[in-house]
């Protein structure tokens, strides 16, 4: 089983990436003015509980010590407790987290359901008026700011055409999705263009393959051709590059989830800026980045069951 | 050459007429740079200037782009955002540009361990989602284009280092480069003389596309307030002045965006047309 032993290969790969993750965040906190207890109390700190909290978190050790005290602490869930809401970091994040993984989930499917059908019109005319438009339409959508797109698709569909609620979170699943399609679409647009113009490549690249020579000179339907043959050899390098723009995906969630005042996790990021919230930056971003590494290992296992050439 | 066949083809192929892009791109760049070096020869008023007879007026022929809630022209504000706007797209990139190609040529002239090691720190690196380690960041040095330079740079050299280092060790194999060895030459006279112009082809196109990235990043850390601080003109600042109004005065918030799409679009042709010249030479 040469997957099982890419996957045990991969999964190792993950301890220096993790480590990083944890180092980077670490000294993240430590280049704040002053020391983090008082950072993480605010203004209004005693000097007791300063001292209580610096012999809490190990402050009053050396630094590699102090590490070793983080790196235990995040691996058993504590992320302190949020200055602003008072609440720990662990629990505003399993809050706020499914929202955000609902918001990128939907987005990455309206992506792919815009971009698959899309590649295939402009490979196949490939240099032709459809060509053109698609390519063209979707070099402006990746020049446009996240923001921007969001605050247009808002205003059109939401404040003028009362399509849409103008923004918010819905009541169940079925709310939910509808209060999500704007901000999804939004955050679709430029993960669309990148899949389409890979996958508008990898098409054009299998479609002159020998294999689909074959297919055709067997007397296989077109159809049978396109989704058996093409797409599923042409969808095998998106897989990675889908797995690529999910940090790019959750970075964009941020600013949509600004724009359509939704209560995710990146809404959360930016009031925990506004009220200099450290503890809670700190948590979400290594929760962000444990989640970005975690798809990555996902897409890449997908990406060697799908194709095992890459496991060997 | 009796024969009709004269072999005409291949020379009009090599002068063939300048590439679309490459104009697209002279034209709009150029223009970009125009306005962000002299935008007070262009802006017909005073970007600051409060006019309260002019409130958020829409388009006319007296302000094209109209005004905003406090009778500012909007064309003199997007004009001289590209002061800071092309300052962004230039400052964010150099520096990575520069020392992510040194350190990449390096590496993959080294080879061996340096680039196993190279190789987990880019794999670490581009885990962190981009911009929320850039907002991270931001947030513990404070808001300010300064701070969001040093954010992106942290990170953004390690792109262009991976880039160069997967040519140079290509190209370290190639014969020249055993020539230069042959001759005797220094470590840093091939890495900096030899290799890395044949290597640097791919970092510089995508310093275009990273330009038009900047831009992009600046404006939204703008439009959240951590990037250029108002009253600055900035096209993020400026799209966010507007966005309560933008059911009654959409003009306030739009005509940045498109100023930033045409731009980014300017840089993306510069890119293609870059590409597509640097081939032809090789």
């Amino acid at each position: 089983m040469p997957l099982l032993g890419f996957i045990f290969r991969r999964v190792l790969q993950t301890i220096p990436t993790i480590a990083f993750i944890l180092v980077v965040t670490f000294i993240l906190v430590r280049l704040l003015p002053g020391d983090p207890a008082s950072a993480m109390l605010g203004d209004r700190a005693i000097d007791a509980d300063v001292q209580r909290i610096n012999a809490k978190l190990g402050l009053d050790q050396p630094i590699p010590v102090q590490f070793l005290y983080f790196t235990k602490a995040v691996f058993t869930g504590d992320l302190g407790n949020s200055i602003g809401l008072k609440l720990p970091v662990i629990e505003l994040i399993a809050h706020r987290l499914p929202v955000t993984l609902m918001l990128t989930g939907m987005a990455a499917l309206i992506a792919l359901l815009v971009a698959v059908p899309l590649s295939f019109v402009a490979a196949l005319n490939r240099g032709g008026a459809p060509d053109a438009i698609i390519r063209g339409t979707f070099q402006i959508g990746l020049s446009m700011p996240v923001f921007y797109v969001g605050l247009v698709l808002l205003t059109v569909f939401a404040a003028k055409l009362r399509w849409f609620p103008v923004g918010g979170y819905g009541q169940n699943f079925l709310d939910d999705l509808y209060h999500l399609f704007l901000p999804a679409t939004t955050l679709a647009l430029s993960l669309s263009a990148v899949l389409m113009r890979n996958l508008r490549a990898a098409i054009i690249g299998v479609v002159g393959a020998d294999y689909v020579d074959f297919a055709r000179a067997k007397g296989l339907r077109a159809r049978v051709i396109m989704t058996r043959h093409v797409l599923r050899n042409a969808l095998i390098s998106t897989v990675t590059l889908f797995g690529l723009s999910i940090g790019t995906l959750l970075g964009g969630a941020v600013i949509t989830e600004t724009v359509f005042a939704i209560p995710g996790a990146g809404r959360l990021m930016i009031e925990a800026i506004y009220g200099r919230d450290y503890p809670v930056i700190q948590g979400l971003t290594i929760a962000l980045a444990l989640l970005v590494s975690f798809t990555f290992l996902l897409t890449d296992i997908v990406q060697a069951w799908l194709d095992p050439r890459v496991a060997r | 050459m009796s024969a009709g066949a004269v072999p005409i083809a291949p020379s009009a192929k090599r002068r063939r007429a300048l590439p679309g892009t490459l104009v697209g791109a002279v034209i709009v760049l150029g223009a970009s740079l125009a306005l962000a070096f002299f935008p007070s020869l262009f802006a017909p008023y005073d970007p600051t200037a409060f006019d309260y007879n002019a409130i958020m007026q829409g388009p006319s022929w007296v302000h094209p782009f109209g005004t905003d809630n406090f009778g500012r022209n909007m064309l003199s504000r997007v004009i001289h955002a590209y002061r800071i706007d092309m300052q962004i797209a230039v400052f964010a990139t150099t520096g990575p540009f520069v020392f992510g190609s040194i350190v990449g040529a390096l590496v993959g002239y080294v080879g061996g361990w340096v680039e196993a090691v190279f190789g987990r720190v880019v794999d670490a690196v581009i885990t962190f989602p981009f911009l929320v380690l850039v907002i991270a960041i931001v947030s513990v040095l404070g808001p300010g284009l300064r701070n969001m330079y040093i954010a992106v740079g942290v990170v953004d050299w390690v792109f262009y280092a991976r880039l160069v280092s997967a040519e140079v060790r290509i190209q370290r194999r190639l014969d020249y480069a055993d020539a230069a060895r042959g001759m005797g030459y220094g470590h840093t006279r091939i890495i900096f003389r030899h290799l890395l112009p044949n290597a640097i082809t791919p970092a510089v196109v995508y310093l275009m596309t990273d330009m038009a990235l900047a831009i992009l990043l600046g404006s939204s850390l703008g439009y959240l307030g951590l990037g250029a601080q108002p009253p600055a003109a900035e096209w993020g600042v400026l799209i966010a002045d507007g966005k309560n109004f933008m059911t009654t005065a959409w003009w306030v918030s739009v005509f940045p965006g498109i100023a930033i799409v045409i731009t980014g679009l300017g840089f993306s042709l510069a890119g293609d047309a870059l590409a597509d010249l640097l081939r032809v030479n090789r």
